[in-house]
């Protein structure tokens, strides 16, 4: 049954999303996380998705999965700060490579992505529901 | 007088068939919207509903030995097309766009139910010459 495929594609996009949402809130909490070198200073993480592929009898739709979650290669921000508690010998504190503003934007690209995929869900729902109904 | 009931429900077996199958598609283009490199793709759904109502009768290939295979297959790959996107590649590959796929999910469902009054009250007009009221 073809709908309740769409039940599980809609259920794989709401599982991918949220662990895009809990990427961008871990992102975000951290992106004061100072520390005093840089293999030790958090760096930003994003989830990878890919299509999942299924067999011809499933004509190949199946939904997205998370590939892995990938550390952000973009620069760590070293800051001079001497007097700071965690400053290295030269004095520099270095700060995650967060970008606050991307962050915010992939928020709520997750969430309304999400929101989609619940109206999907609830959608082919209904359309189960009405066709048990059929011939009463 | 025989009530055929094959002919009774005419194409909207076909059709919810074609239709749920339809669905299936566009909620995969739905999940997929921020998937890079994925191509959006929709049902023909002529091509579909031709191959649906034609489904029981061969589709062309003979079988000439009984190891063939019959060649009738609901899941015939010409049915399933990539669309055409209508904006230019953002940089990922990706050519969903969710909002027309949003509206095709909901008109997919619109014709769904459709499909599913007219199945309703076919069985309905069946129910009533059965029962002679």
């Amino acid at each position: 049954m073809d709908l309740n495929n769409v039940m599980d594609i809609a259920g794989t996009a709401m599982s991918a999303q949220s662990v895009r949402l809990n990427t961008t809130a871990s992102n975000l909490a951290n992106a004061d996380s100072i520390s005093s070198s840089i293999d030790q200073t958090y760096k930003a993480r994003h989830p990878v998705f890919a299509a999942i592929q299924q067999a011809m009898q499933e004509q190949g739709v199946g939904g997205v999965q998370v590939k892995g979650i990938v550390e952000s290669s973009a620069p760590v921000r070293p800051r001079y700060q001497p007097d700071h508690p965690l400053a290295d010998a030269d004095g520099y504190i270095y700060q995650p490579n967060v970008n606050l503003v991307e962050e915010m934007a992939n928020m709520i690209s997750a969430s309304r992505s999400y929101q989609t995929n619940v109206q999907v869900a609830n959608t082919a729902k209904q359309m189960l529901a009405r066709t048990l109904q059929i011939g009463q | 007088m025989t009530i055929n009931f094959n002919k009774a429900f005419g194409i909207h077996e076909q059709a919810l068939d074609v239709q749920s199958r339809r669905s299936a598609v566009l909620a995969n283009n739905i999940a997929n919207a921020d998937t890079p490199g994925f191509k959006a793709r929709d049902i023909d759904f002529r091509q579909a509903l031709q191959n649906a109502m034609h489904a029981n009768q061969s589709s062309g290939l003979a079988r000439t030995d009984s190891r063939h295979f019959s060649g009738n297959s609901r899941y015939l790959s010409t049915e399933q097309q990539y669309r055409v996107p209508m904006q230019p590649d953002t940089g990922d590959g990706n050519t969903v766009d969710a909002n027309v796929e949003q509206a095709a999910f909901a008109q997919n469902a619109i014709q769904y139910q459709t499909s599913l009054t007219f199945l309703n009250s076919k069985i309905r007009g069946l129910l009533t010459a059965i029962r002679g009221e």
